[in-house]
């Protein structure tokens, strides 16, 4: 064996692997008693991993048909499209920022037959579950970064009808960024869409409203984006739950925040022109 | 030709009973395995990061042996001085380089048929089907690619001294194909001359390993490539095979056996 060091080194490297395979699973067991291993073996060098990893869940969600850093500066860019659709709550039409239709070279022409080249999504019976890993890995890569916790959960409750898993790994996410108001929100999204738990859900998002508070609205330019969705969020479901009043609070705090704020105007016309209706009498 | 199909035999052989391919067999499977039993989410239908992984798997330990196991070829002839009788009997040093080309090449092509049918029982034990046409296609475009390996790897173990440094570079050299080759006639654009030319130059030039690469293909369940494609991949990666080899065939006459 000693005459091949290709071979020992390929050995002790799947030695390694299966080791630091066997040691993650372990490590999920006993998560509180033995600290990440992933931490232990990368450093802080494991943020850069988890950036990697979890551009590859975004590849699996094109089938592979993904951009490499060569491709375009575009494929540099901080919003991937699993987060997009997120935001978004459905599927939109974009483009890579680059053209694979158009070839550089007979190379080129010739490799796209092997390789995915069509732009095709994850879509249908559960498909989503393929990025699940890559992000699950993500996570454990850096457990600070939060975008993982909310991607995750949103593509467990929204398309694959896993709620009791999403919620757990919101909980774990937010074990480990106690302080995170995407997380609550997402996990008072949840409650409130899934469970229909309108207690919990209010407790979680008024929660997240005063995280934001305390860590956002002294900022410069702080993060309105995710306080109009929580403040909507939380304006929703009181409405829902027949609080017209809170509701029209919550949606006057919307207003102050909100690039448009006419629409809000209208919402909250609406909403007094219910208060102001007659109640009707009880049967 | 039956001097040749003899040579081959012998090396064919040789790798049965060499350790080589069982470890990284054995490695493979334990690998997948594990990656296999972690729980994700409660969902035991998750298959395609599985699928990646034990292809990567392969690719890597089908390289290491068509690397290893040609690296080694004539400096073990040279060393345990086998080489002599062998040339003295009515053979000559194509037909030897020709016959450890075949051997090497059979030799991983069988490891390769092994390794993709576990493969395919991976992939079918969690989704339920076997699309068995894209396996022989992504295994015979991998044999095909592992021949320009051989090949070129022959034709190092004649300019390099000692194997392990062929193996070595081989090794390097392939991967950096496989990882930059289709990337760098985009990087040569942003180039200033004249190391634009010099670099899109190379592109056109190396073997283009990468394109032999439809793992992505596998993985995400794409449509079949289109028959004539494959052929043509075919006759690239022979063209290249018989260019390398014809090298080590031309440098190996003008060489010195000892």
């Amino acid at each position: 064996m000693s005459s091949h060091p290709l071979l020992v080194s390929a050995l002790a490297l799947a030695v390694a692997l299966a080791a630091g395979g066997r040691l993650l699973v372990d490590q999920q067991a006993q998560r509180q008693e033995t600290g990440s291993v992933l931490k232990l073996l990368l450093g802080e060098s494991r943020r850069a991993f988890a950036m990697h990893v979890f551009l590859k869940a975004d590849a699996y969600f094109h089938q592979g048909f993904y951009p490499s850093v060569f491709d375009s500066p575009a494929a540099a860019e901080a919003k991937t499209h699993l987060v997009e659709a997120t935001e978004e709550n459905h599927h939109h039409e974009h483009n890579h920022g680059h053209a694979h239709n158009q070839h550089r070279d007979w190379i080129e022409a010739f490799g796209c037959h092997f390789q995915p080249s069509e732009h095709r999504h994850l879509e249908g019976l559960g498909q989503a579950r393929e990025i699940l890993p890559w992000l699950r890995l993500a996570a454990e890569l850096d457990p600070q970064r939060v975008e993982t916790y909310t991607v995750t959960a949103y593509w467990l409750r929204e398309q694959l009808n896993q709620v009791k898993e999403a919620e757990a790994f919101l909980r774990e996410g937010l074990r480990a960024n106690p302080d995170s108001y995407e997380i609550l929100f997402e996990l008072g999204r949840l409650y409130a869409e899934n469970d229909r738990d309108v207690p919990r859900a209010r407790i979680v998002l008024e929660l997240a409203v005063e995280k934001w508070l305390r860590q956002e609205a002294s900022k410069v330019s702080p993060d309105h984006v995710s306080y109009r969705q929580i403040l909507g969020q939380l304006a929703a479901l009181e409405e829902r739950a027949g609080n017209l009043e809170r509701a029209l609070a919550h949606y006057f705090r919307v207003y102050q925040v909100s690039p448009n704020p006419a629409t809000v105007q209208k919402r909250i016309e609406e909403l007094r022109a219910k208060l102001a209706a007659p109640q009707k009498p009880p049967p | 030709m039956n001097t040749v199909w003899s040579l081959a035999k012998v090396v064919v052989l040789e790798m049965v009973r060499r350790k080589d391919f069982y470890v990284l067999f054995i490695l493979t499977v334990l690998l997948t395995g594990t990656a296999g039993s972690v729980n994700l989410f409660n969902d035991r239908s998750i298959v395609r990061y599985l699928k990646e992984i034990c292809l990567l798997l392969i690719w890597l330990s089908s390289l290491v042996m068509a690397i290893t196991c040609t690296a080694r070829q004539i400096p073990m002839e040279r060393e345990q001085r086998t080489i002599f009788p062998l040339l003295a009997k009515p053979v000559t040093r194509g037909q030897f380089l020709l016959g450890k080309f075949l051997g090497c090449w059979l030799a991983v092509g069988m490891a390769l048929a092994v390794f993709y049918f576990f493969f395919g029982l991976v992939s079918a034990s969690r989704e339920q089907q076997w699309p068995v046409l894209n396996y022989v296609q992504a295994a015979w475009l991998h044999w095909v690619m592992l021949g320009v390996v051989v090949a070129f790897t022959l034709l190092g173990s004649i300019v390099f001294a000692a194997p392990s440094s062929n193996g070595t570079i081989c090794f390097v050299v392939s991967v950096g194909i496989l990882l930059l080759g289709r990337h760098l006639n985009k990087v040569a654009l942003g180039l200033p001359q004249p190391w634009q030319s010099l670099l899109y130059g190379s592109y056109f030039v190396i073997p283009h390993l990468e394109l032999f690469d439809v793992r992505d293909l596998i993985i995400h369940n794409w449509e079949l490539i289109p028959w004539g494609m494959v052929g043509l991949a075919t006759l690239y990666a022979a063209a290249y095979a018989a260019v390398f080899l014809l090298a080590a065939i031309w440098v190996f006459r003008r060489r010195p056996l000892n």
